[in-house]
């Protein structure tokens, strides 16, 4: 059920500035692909093209073909709200609903949305916190509120609704920077079960991060401040970070950028 | 030479002279009781012991604590002072009109008072009641909230979810007009409809004056309690796949129901002191009139305003009676809406 993703010549606007031009990738159904680079090199900002968020943000603009599966995202007719229940997303921080109870939280997505069954409803929360590594530490008190967990459980939390409506691919924008050593390594963790089923794209300014968790590692940069990002070379992680072919990678990978 | 003893003979430069906890106190009790003692000798009213006293705390503190602790301090000080001057001076007015509304209110507020209208006693007679006054307000009130409140609320979500360029403008600063529109102006607005289609006062025309005095401050209101919902909870429900109008229905309002509920009851307690668009379109009426569709009704700062203009003690007794039952009302609401407001607070107990 994972699908892959085929992105060719997308340039994405703020108004009138560009912040991103002339990307194009694959990503394959059931890897890990993590896009590293400097901030504001227009990272988030690609991968919020890649499920219809970035015309969330006003003056949010995009050219270019997204394809997932071979439909283009950005074609005629094509629902951004349909679109967002086969691409999920996880936010840097951790955003719970606050108004809701763990076991809501999770049941959110399907309860928005409308497309549930009453009885089957528990079975899939229990299922997404289990998928989320969160279930043993959370059993007890499903009806507690959300925002009373840890940082990096709330973090699981927000994977366990993202995976809850059952989408094809999960997007991440940096979902460790906010936690401890021990929580984001529970994370990776779950970043390596969740690729047998999931397409997983992760942004990071970890290295070492995305050298553990990820198959294939995508470098950006941008010219100079004001300038577009770029897509600089996307490779094999081993490659990329042993014998890039781009010798900014390297720079930037060995912390002589700049 | 020990460490100790060098220490000793380097003064800190972290630790300087402090005036003791209770100074401040002290100082205060000081003031008052010169001032009193000035006053009371030069035969002052007790505004002027007050001031006196305001003064001679604050310079009191700045030299006192100039001479001990040094300048900085005696700044922080004298702000200090300053702050709680300012409290204490607004205080005053609120202490002083609550006191007095309750003290010449209860004389006839009774279980009478409140289930009996003026009926057939005459203004210059003892007893009559407030009852008709109470069914015209909260249903003058409960009427204009019927209309103001849903269509402001709204309106603010139209402002903060979807409103872009001009016409979320224009909407702004309409809002913006309407909030400074005097409560006479807009009887008067309402004033012209009914001579055009050549009715008589009733309940309900009053509400539609008071529901343009309430929308714009409806709006305001919910508006920044909107603008408080976190946009990472928008985005994070979008990004499950959850239209926009749903979005904003099970997590934007649930998250800001309790300001915008504050808000609501807030508007209500403004529009239900409101006389002047009373006054003119719901007239003012001594039975009970339980419809405000037909005929005149009373309300309760009209009944206020009414029996106070009778100036006699029996009209000035209920007056005061009414005024203290309007705060009341005006208090239970403000309570109510704390109370919901904390009870749909978003939780954070683990």
């Amino acid at each position: 059920m994972a699908k892959r993703i085929d992105v060719s010549g997308l340039t994405a606007y703020y108004g009138s500035h560009k912040a991103i031009e002339d990307i194009s990738m694959t990503v394959e159904p059931r890897s890990v692909t993590a896009f590293i680079g400097p901030s504001g090199c227009g990272k988030s900002t690609f991968l919020r093209t890649l499920n219809r968020m970035h015309e969330v943000t006003s003056g949010g603009r995009v050219e270019g073909k997204v394809l997932l599966d071979d439909e283009d995202l950005y074609g005629p007719g094509i629902d951004p709200v349909a679109v967002r229940r086969e691409v999920g997303m996880v936010f840097q921080r951790p955003n719970p609903f606050p108004t809701m109870s763990i076991f809501d939280n999770v049941a959110a997505g399907l309860r928005l949305n409308g497309s549930y069954k009453k009885s089957e409803l528990g079975d899939v929360v229990e299922k997404s916190l289990k998928g989320a590594n969160l279930w043993n530490e959370v059993k007890d008190r499903l009806n507690k509120p959300g925002s009373g967990l840890s940082g990096g459980q709330q973090q699981r939390l927000c994977i366990a609704r993202a995976i809850a409506v059952e989408p094809k691919v999960l997007l991440m924008d940096e979902p460790c920077s906010a936690l401890d050593p021990i929580s984001t390594l529970a994370i990776e963790d779950l970043i390596g079960e969740l690729k047998e089923r999931f397409t997983i794209v992760i942004v990071t300014h970890n290295m070492q991060q995305a050298a553990r968790v990820s198959d294939r590692t995508a470098f950006f940069n941008l010219a100079a401040v004001g300038q577009p990002g770029k897509l600089i070379e996307i490779d094999d992680t081993e490659r990329i970070f042993s014998n890039p072919s781009v010798q900014a990678t390297e720079d930037y990978i060995s912390g002589r950028f700049g | 030479m020990s460490n100790a003893a060098i220490a000793e003979k380097r003064p800190s430069t972290l630790r300087g002279a402090r005036l003791p906890k209770w100074s401040p106190w002290a100082i205060a009790a000081g003031s008052v009781a010169v001032a009193v003692a000035v006053g009371a000798g030069a035969g002052l009213t007790k505004v002027q012991w007050g001031l006196i006293s305001g003064l001679l705390f604050l310079v009191a503190t700045y030299g006192i604590a100039a001479k001990v602790e040094g300048r900085r301090q005696a700044k922080d000080r004298i702000v200090t002072g300053l702050v709680w001057v300012a409290f204490l001076v607004a205080l005053v007015p609120l202490i002083s009109l609550v006191w007095t509304t309750v003290v010449r209110g209860v004389k006839v507020l009774d279980i009478y008072f409140l289930s009996h209208s003026m009926g057939l006693v005459a203004d210059s007679q003892p007893g009559g009641g407030i009852y008709h006054a109470i069914i015209g307000s909260v249903e003058q009130v409960g009427l204009a909230t019927l209309i103001a409140a849903p269509i402001g609320v709204l309106t603010a979500i139209y402002l903060v979810e979807y409103g872009r360029g001009r016409l979320a403008q224009a909407v702004t600063f309409f809002v913006d007009v309407m909030t400074g529109v005097p409560s006479i102006v807009a009887g008067l607005f309402i004033l012209s409809l009914m001579l055009i289609f050549d009715m008589q006062p009733f309940g309900f025309a009053g509400s539609m004056a008071l529901a343009i005095l309430m929308m714009p401050v409806v709006v305001r209101s919910t508006e920044e309690m909107l603008k408080l919902v976190p946009n990472e909870l928008r985005e994070a429900s979008l990004a499950l796949g959850v239209p926009k109008w749903r979005t904003i229905l099970k997590v934007v309002l649930p998250t800001s129901i309790g300001g915008i509920t504050t808000g609501i009851m807030l508007a209500i307690a403004r529009i239900a002191g409101e006389t002047a668009p009373v006054l003119l379109l719901v007239f003012g009426n001594r039975f009970i009139n339980n419809n405000p569709f037909s005929g005149p009704q009373q309300s309760l700062p009209l009944y206020v305003y009414q029996q106070y203009a009778a100036g006699n003690d029996y009209a000035y007794d209920r007056a005061w009676a009414a005024s203290l039952t309007l705060i009341a009302f005006v208090m239970i609401l403000n309570l109510v809406a704390r109370g919901i407001a904390r009870w749909k607070a978003p939780k954070t107990g683990r």
